[in-house]
């Protein structure tokens, strides 16, 4: 099996960029504009997504208009040696979308540990959220429940497209 | 939106398999035809319901840099400064939240020094202080919206 130059590498993650092609063989249409075999482009997007370079070949959705309006960053005050662990086990939630850890910055902001929930409705995603908590054993724990009331459009923003990175 | 495009969805969000036939074995698995979820698919990025379909690369991992930044806006300026983050190519998914730390967004750039600039830039423009958050570890990612 050949394998892509460094020159189709490149032009493969450009066109990917713009999204797979709606094709009965997407890779076979990539490999005939880039003069590749099918198998060896392929292979690279298996490749990449072993790497991490993506985790997925998904999709964006806009949630806003199929209902899911109440978007919720829950942020605790986790001490360090507990966040690692507990960031862990509430990224496997069931309903935490995306979970990180991010610097406090005292004495402005104390919170260390970042989720964000998606809902139709506010007061199900606060109830939800809280019997969390409780279920969890965390309730005690500093936390603030921050909804979004307005989003702001962009214009010509480079990232606007990619939630999942660019809630980085 | 009827129950065929909702599963193809909601079974989408996980990931299209990475297959020669993708479509094949998706139609296997949802009991449908293989044109019909392409044009499906396609429907839903003409009338705007999906936004992207395909890999999304983790710029970071490609060499570029992310990070969540906050304003703490006084109110009477808050549309000011909201016009003057819209005209910035770096900011995305700039939202109004309810604290005293009440603007939001995310800025995009090559590299973490830019990002450092651009916070930069912003203090200077506003008068305001930037509460910059990079991501320190990240725990889980995977925005899923049940349909």
């Amino acid at each position: 099996m050949s394998l892509l130059t460094q020159q189709q590498r490149l032009q493969l993650c450009r066109l990917l960029e713009e999204g797979l092609p709606l094709a009965p063989r997407p890779y076979l249409l990539l490999a005939q504009q880039l003069g590749a075999e099918e198998q060896a482009v392929l292979a690279q997007v298996q490749s990449w997504q072993e790497e991490g370079l993506f985790r997925r070949v998904g999709l964006v959705l806009r949630h806003r208009g199929l209902g899911f309006a109440a978007n919720a960053m829950l942020v605790l005050d986790v001490p360090d040696a507990l966040v690692d662990e507990l960031g862990e086990r509430l990224g496997k939630v069931d309903g935490i979308n995306l979970c990180y850890r991010r610097p406090r910055r005292l004495p402005q902001w104390p919170y260390n540990l970042f989720c964000m929930i998606h809902g139709r409705q506010r007061e199900q995603v606060s109830a939800w959220i809280e019997a969390l908590l409780r279920r969890e054993g965390l309730a005690q724990l500093p936390h603030r429940l921050l909804f979004s009331t307005r989003a702001f459009k962009q214009c010509g923003g480079r990232y606007a497209a990619a939630p999942e990175v660019a809630h980085g | 939106m009827d129950d065929l495009d909702r599963r193809l969805l909601n079974r989408l969000q996980h990931g299209l398999p990475l297959v020669r036939e993708p479509w094949v074995a998706l139609a296997a698995e949802l009991d449908s035809d293989e044109a019909v979820l392409r044009q499906r698919v396609q429907a839903l990025l003409d009338d705007g319901t999906l936004t992207r379909f395909g890999p999304m690369f983790d710029i970071e991992r490609l060499g570029g840099a992310f990070t969540l930044a906050a304003l703490r806006v006084p109110e009477e300026r808050f549309e000011e400064v909201a016009e003057l983050l819209a005209c910035m190519p770096e900011v995305a998914h700039n939202y109004r939240r309810e604290h005293v730390w009440n603007m939001w967004f995310v800025l995009g750039c090559a590299s973490y020094a830019e990002i450092e600039g651009c916070i930069g830039l912003i203090e200077v423009a506003t008068g305001l202080r930037v509460l910059n958050l990079p991501k320190e570890e990240t725990y889980h990612v995977g925005l899923h919206f049940p349909l």
